[in-house]
């Protein structure tokens, strides 16, 4: 067994774990952050996608011993609580959606949903490297993240509308670009 | 990060996304409001089948065969009983006595069908690599596959036979004591084919092969078993499309008593038909759990998936049309050989005989001949994959249209013109015995082809290759129709299917004025939610925020058929209007005895009673809701609830249909190919949520633009398969795909009241003709008249190379597409 100390959305966790522990298994089973799931077991889906100290990573393809002294937001921590005049321990704990949140639910960039926590989180990382990405490199950008719903271009379109609202530009409209 | 307001948020989409309803929004259906499962999916707050976790619950593993034909000589799970944490290990011998019956097969398309018994678990023979031969139950996912390295099992391997031709040679039988490979034969025939073939004096005849694929729901298969053994009792959780049909067939292979297992299906992650099936691991997790009286776990891993859940398509198709020297299309033989892999699943042989009624599609001539050969290989099963049947017949008709507007030296979009079926001759029967209720071709096709800019495609094309361009220019067509909803029970029954086609809903008025929407139907990924409340919202006239919509759990929404073959909106969305008509009229008896007015006098309008003439006397449903639950002062003989119930049972099919255009442009020296535009205009009839069709057409032509380019699953000649993860198997990403530019034409379907039809398997069934007509008219000035699907760039390549030798035919190779010493394996990006 090896100790492992680990931040995961905000909280610090200490345990042993198995050295072969995969680190989306030690979220789950451990720690019951289930918004992380696995749809492969090659590195291809991108369905278990977290932030590592920033940088998506896919977290079936490290362990969870690699995350020892590591900050790890997943989509579970990816929500801000709201402030304001709430109960006791601050806020009204209505959770406050992060713009790639509201632009995927807003533009149907997703269905069924499985892929939806690791693509979003894929996408955090996209726009902190790219603000103002264009259709193809966000196509590019999400290429390790697999869909079977969307066919893709709702999710482009929640990308790119995510993207005018991180940068401020609210007068953005979501485009459709057309391949001529 | 900024505030989320949902109401703003709802307006927003509203405005944004609202099509065809510029007069004010008075109704929900046709707006797209965001949709209610998404405040779940994009929190990961979601309840998928993996995440369950109950008290002392157990995970359980499969050993599967490595082989793909071989008899178990020994097996011995003794060691893996011995290793830490393991509760139980069970061979198939030690499991045989608990079955009550095989895995069903619901549809016997033939009285004299060959139907062998299918076990869970393998006794003494197994018939495709990935069969189940042994289980382990331990503590944890690691321990569990720790212990399945101990179980020592001894094969003594059979020949294989993946080649679907050979196997009806019968030299290597799948199921010995049947004697043969062959599982049916369908015969079809309507109208005098032999007159039909004289007086077309123009035949072309085309085999196409339809390749194996895999349908690669992004969530894998899994099942939780919670039983109460001392009282016989168990809940079922599985990431399944159909908890319903699960919950009867899993009683009668396991001899539970119905009424004493529950089936929930939680949230489920995609399915496309290969969770519309009763498979193995439900089945053995049942029965285990009984064994041990513990909640147990399966999750499929992603490399099991790809041998252990079914495979779509899987077929040759001999085709050939007869036409007349101007265009007229008089005659169709099809001869179809369908894989039906080693075992029948759920509806295994009914999927090639879905495909029956569609290869006449939208076309008016005499006589059809069809005849379709089950056979069995020792390959994983087929099943129903989206579409079902109905895509290998479109891509077949698609495509030979196109090859007789090349033979005729015609227009492939003047061919169409000259035998569809025009707007006015609706309702129309068609030579496979359809009645077609409404479409209109011409609209379809007149807007595609101005979005397309065709003719301005076409002169682009001409100057290409003119100048030799080594980046060359295809326009492929699909005009396509299905058949869809299923289903009429009456035309179920009379294909021999195992069950009926109706759909039920509840509407359960609660006391606070807010609704309860309970629906046979089971989305995963479809937004039901959504949908059915527009529906609900406007025939009551309850907000939209004010109803939830209850499914996919067998003691929630006791009743149902589930969710496939397009068929939620046609039948269940109508069962949801029926039930809310019904709480309406019991609504109007209380509202005139509240009212003291006769019932005749009362109107009702958007949630409102009121009395003809004095609409200032008015209840709304919510207040009579409340009056109904206290109940103190009823109408004489009322019994104390408006709630009410319905089962639909559709007359007829829904008949989508669409024009879809699609223009490649092809590397000619390098093979790599890029959709260059892709136009589709889909007639769905009328549309309750514009933006969730929409996502419904766009995932839809992914899949079938994937099978037309990307995927393909190959075996080699011992059964092994070869493409067994996404590394191999390509499904494909954002990359690999392109905006796709879609609209509608809208005609109403006249066979249900809210005119709508089917729209989740339309763009799979429509789109991979229209891309592979592109690739070969791509590629037409070099000679080539045809290729294998899918057409990857190395094949695309190997086709250039061979039709510039003098074979345009396409790359040849067996079916299914084995690998040999000398050829390379191909590339599957």
């Amino acid at each position: 067994m090896s100790r492992i100390s680990v931040k995961v959305n905000g909280t610090t966790y200490d345990d042993e774990v198995e050295p072969r522990l995969l680190f989306v298994h030690y979220l789950r089973d451990r720690l019951g952050f289930t918004g992380t799931s696995v749809g492969c077991d090659t590195s291809n889906c991108g369905a278990c996608n977290i932030l590592l100290d920033g940088v998506s990573v896919k977290s079936c393809t490290m362990l969870a011993v690699q995350a020892d002294g590591s900050e790890v937001t997943t989509i579970q921590g990816l929500a801000g609580v709201r402030a304001g005049d709430g109960p006791p321990g601050g806020g009204d704990g209505v959770a406050e959606w992060h713009p790639l949140q509201k632009a995927f639910s807003a533009e149907h960039g997703l269905q069924c949903g499985y892929c939806t926590g690791g693509m979003i989180m894929s996408a955090v990382d996209l726009l902190a490297r790219n603000p103002d990405p264009t259709g193809d490199e966000i196509r590019h950008g999400l290429e390790g993240n697999l869909c079977r719903c969307t066919g893709y271009q709702n999710i482009v379109r929640a990308v790119r509308t995510a993207a005018a609202e991180l940068r401020g530009d609210t007068a953005a409209e979501p485009t459709t670009e057309v391949q001529a | 990060m900024s505030k989320i307001d949902p109401e703003e948020l709802a307006e927003e989409v509203i405005e944004h996304h609202a099509l065809g309803h510029p007069d004010g929004h008075d109704k929900s259906v046709g707006t797209s409001p965001r949709r209610k499962e998404d405040a779940r999916l994009v929190t990961g707050s979601t309840n998928w089948t993996d995440n369950i976790v109950l008290p002392g619950m157990l995970q359980m593993a499969v050993l599967r065969s490595p082989m793909a034909h071989a008899r178990i000589t020994s097996i011995d799970v003794s060691a893996a009983k011995e290793q830490p944490g393991v509760i139980a290990a069970f061979t198939g011998a030690e499991l045989a006595d608990h079955w009550a019956g095989g895995l069903p097969c619901a549809w016997p398309v033939t009285s004299e069908m060959v139907s062998p018994v299918h076990l869970p678990i393998a006794v003494d023979t197994v018939r495709h690599a990935g069969e189940a031969v042994a289980v382990v139950v331990a503590r944890d996912r690691y321990e569990v596959a720790d212990a399945l390295e101990f179980i020592d099992v001894e094969y003594e391997q059979l020949p294989a036979v993946v080649d679907l031709e050979q196997a009806l040679r019968d030299e290597v039988l799948v199921h010995e004591d049947k004697g043969t490979n062959r599982t049916f034969d369908w015969p079809f025939a309507a109208g005098d084919i032999d007159a039909a073939f004289t007086a077309g004096e123009v035949h072309v005849k085309s085999r196409y092969f339809q390749q194996r694929l895999i349908p690669s729901a992004i969530e894998p298969r899994a099942v939780v078993v919670a039983p109460i053994a001392a009282a016989d009792e168990y809940t079922l959780y599985s990431s399944t499309q159909i908890p319903h049909i699960l919950r009867l067939m899993l009683a009668l292979t396991c001899g539970v008593p119905e009424q004493k297992l529950r089936v929930v299906a939680p949230d489920v992650g995609g399915g496309f038909g290969s969770k519309l099936n009763v498979y193995a691991e439900e089945a053995i997790a049942l029965v285990v759990a009984k064994q041990i009286g513990r909640p147990i776990k399966w999750t499929e891993s992603r490399s099991e998936a790809f041998q252990a859940t079914i495979h779509g398509r899987g077929q040759i198709q001999d085709i050939e049309i007869a036409a007349t020297r101007d265009g007229k299309v008089t005659g169709l033989k099809v001869d179809l050989i369908a894989d039906m892999g080693a075992y029948l699943q759920l509806v295994t042989p009914g999927v090639p005989i879905l495909g029956a009624f569609m290869y006449p599609s939208i076309y008016k001539f005499d006589a059809y001949q069809f005849n379709c050969t089950g056979v069995f290989t020792t390959l994983t099963p087929t099943d129903a994959y989206r579409g079902a049947g109905r895509p290998e017949a479109t891509y077949a008709i698609e495509r030979i249209m196109d090859d007789l507007a090349a033979e005729l030296g015609m227009d492939p979009l003047e061919l169409r013109r000259r035998n569809w079926i025009a707007h006015e001759e609706f309702p129309f029967e068609t030579i496979a015995g359809l009645t077609y209720d409404t479409g209109n071709y011409e609209a379809a096709t007149a807007k595609a082809v101005e979005l397309f800019d065709y003719e301005g495609l076409r002169r682009e094309q001409a100057e290409r290759r003119e100048r030799g361009d080594s980046l060359q220019l295809g326009i492929g067509v699909s005009t396509f129709t299905e058949m869809c909803g299923l289903a009429p029970s009456r035309v179920l029954g009379s294909l021999s299917y195992g069950a009926g086609g109706w759909e039920a809903a509840s509407i359960r008025m609660l006391p606070s004025g807010k609704v309860e929407v309970v629906t046979g139907t089971t989305p995963h990924g479809q937004g039901h939610e959504t949908s059915w409340s527009q529906i609900a919202s406007d025939a009551l006239g309850v907000p939209y925020d004010d109803i939830e919509v209850l499914h996919g759990d067998t003691a929630v929404a006791p009743k149902g058929m589930d969710t496939y073959g397009s068929r939620s909106l046609v039948v269940g969305g109508i069962a949801v209007t029926k039930a809310a008509e019904r709480v309406v009229e019991k609504a109007r008896r209380v509202a005139a005895h509240m009212l003291e007015a006769s019932e005749g006098d009362i109107e009702f309008d958007r949630g409102t009673f009121s009395v003809k003439g004095s609409p200032e006397a008015s209840k709304t449903i919510q207040e009579i809701s409340l009056a109904v639950f206290a109940a103190h002062d009823l109408p004489e003989g009322l019994e104390p609830t408006i709630d009410a119930d319905s089962v639909f049972d559709p007359e007829n099919f829904s008949f989508p249909h669409g024009t879809h255009l699609c223009a490649m442009e092809i590397d000619t020296e390098t093979g790599r190919s890029r959709i260059h535009r892709y136009v589709c205009v889909d007639d769905i009839g009328n549309v309750i949520n514009p933006q969730i069709v929409e996502g419904q057409v766009h995932g839809g032509l992914a899949q079938g633009i994937a099978q037309a380019l990307y995927e393909e699953a190959v075996y080699d000649p011992e059964g092994n398969l070869t493409t067994g993860t996404w590394v191999d198997y390509m499904i494909p990403s954002a990359a690999d795909l392109v905006d796709f530019i879609t609209d509608r034409t809208e005609t109403a379907s006249t066979t249900n009241s809210l005119g709508v039809k089917g729209v989740g398997e339309a763009g799979t069934i429509a789109s991979t003709p229209a891309v592979i007509n592109a690739v070969i008219d791509a590629l037409k000035p070099y000679g080539v008249t045809d290729i294998r699907m899918p057409a990857s760039p190395e094949r695309v390549w190997h086709t250039i190379q061979e039709a510039k030798a003098g074979n345009g035919q396409g790359h040849s190779t067996p079916y299914p597409h084995t690998q040999s010493a000398q050829a390379a394996p191909e590339a599957s990006a």
